[in-house]
């Protein structure tokens, strides 16, 4: 099972980085947006390339009010 | 005979008008010593005025999943966007540049990887570091904040970490390559002031990168003893945020921050305990 911002997602294994953006309604492009895959940065460069793993936990972060 | 000066030849009174005072961190010169946080303010649009009052050029931003609606004490519905767009334009309109945080790491490994993601979507080296130990407190946890400082020298951040008031930490820090040190002057959001300015004084003493007097102010007069004390600047986030106006509040810290530079610089009188007339004996007058 493939988790996205810590809740099941129905992305599958081969699947990449650009589609776990696509589920959260973010184009490749997205800006003010960082990307991590079991604890590790992906590039915005490998989005459309790197492909998750069966397990994979990914997190999609972006800017909020903070001190 | 001298040509008689021309009005606009007249050099102003000494101090009329204050020469500029840039604070720089990291060879780059902000034009405001004070630092303003995001978080807490009612919408969006209360922020971007409060910033344009606080005259800031560096404003904190937290790093959060997307779709995650912020919640919380205080913190209003227009809180969190989403996608944090509407928020990254609200600043980008202000003109104000972005210190990302690291905000609810409880570890170097957390706090380093917060920063690499900051770096990557905002495109910034700039990390305020903020590793906690404690949640009740939100005190900092020595060793694993001087663990991540130093990953993140390595790794060319430019570090300000959020620590305590704690001189040799401050020095520590130092030593490994942060550009700036944030010390506390109470717990985060206590509005507390400043509850040891004796340790914040021997900080400032300590290092000679800028001190930046972060956590705990409540008022004005806060950020102003800050500055008195020696702080090469003041980071205001819930003083203003929350305060009943926080856009008047804004402009107060403002003035407070300005008022405790110019007096710092300017060099207070010693306090004495018994008075020293001001106004001469001689020539006074014997009724009697």
């Amino acid at each position: 099972m493939i988790s996205l911002n810590g809740q099941r997602s129905d992305l599958r294994p081969g699947e990449t980085v650009a589609g776990a953006l696509a589920r959260l309604g973010l184009d490749g492009g997205a800006r003010g947006v960082a990307v991590a895959v079991d604890g590790e940065v992906v590039p915005r460069a490998q989005w459309e390339s790197f492909a998750l793993s069966p397990d994979a936990r990914v997190e999609v972060l972006t800017a909020m009010q903070g001190g | 005979m001298a040509d008689a000066p021309t009005v606009s030849e007249t050099p102003p009174h000494p101090g009329s008008e204050p020469a500029p005072d840039p604070l720089t961190i990291a060879g780059r010169a902000l034009g405001s010593r004070l630092l303003l946080g995001t978080g807490g303010f009612p919408s969006l649009e209360v922020m971007a005025q409060a910033i344009s009052a606080s005259a800031t050029e560096l404003v904190t931003v937290a790093l959060r999943r997307v779709g995650v609606e912020a919640s919380g004490p205080g913190r209003g519905p227009a809180g969190a966007t989403p996608k944090g767009r509407s928020l990254l334009d609200a600043l980008a309109a202000t003109g104000v540049q972005l210190l990302p945080n690291t905000a609810g790491c409880h570890t170097a490994r957390d706090a380093v990887l917060t920063a690499k993601l900051a770096r990557e979507a905002f495109a910034t080296d700039w990390i305020k570091l903020e590793v906690v130990g404690d949640e009740d407190t939100l005190l900092p946890d020595a060793t694993e904040l001087l663990r991540a400082a130093e990953q993140l020298v390595d790794e060319g951040f430019v570090v300000l970490p959020y620590t305590s008031d704690d001189p040799v930490l401050a020095r520590r820090l130092v030593d490994v390559g942060c550009a700036a040190v944030m010390p506390l002057g109470s717990p985060i959001g206590s509005g507390m002031g400043i509850r040891n300015p004796y340790n914040i004084a021997l900080v400032r003493e300590a290092v000679a990168v800028p001190v930046v007097l972060d956590a705990g102010i409540g008022t004005a007069s806060d950020a102003a003893i800050a500055m008195e004390l020696g702080c090469d600047a003041v980071m205001a986030a819930s003083a203003i945020a929350r305060a009943q106006d926080p856009v008047m509040m804004a402009r107060a810290m403002r003035a407070a921050v300005e008022g405790g530079r110019r007096a710092r610089l300017a060099g207070r009188i010693p306090r004495r305990l018994y008075a020293t007339a001001s106004s001469t004996d001689e020539g006074l007058a014997e009724f009697t």
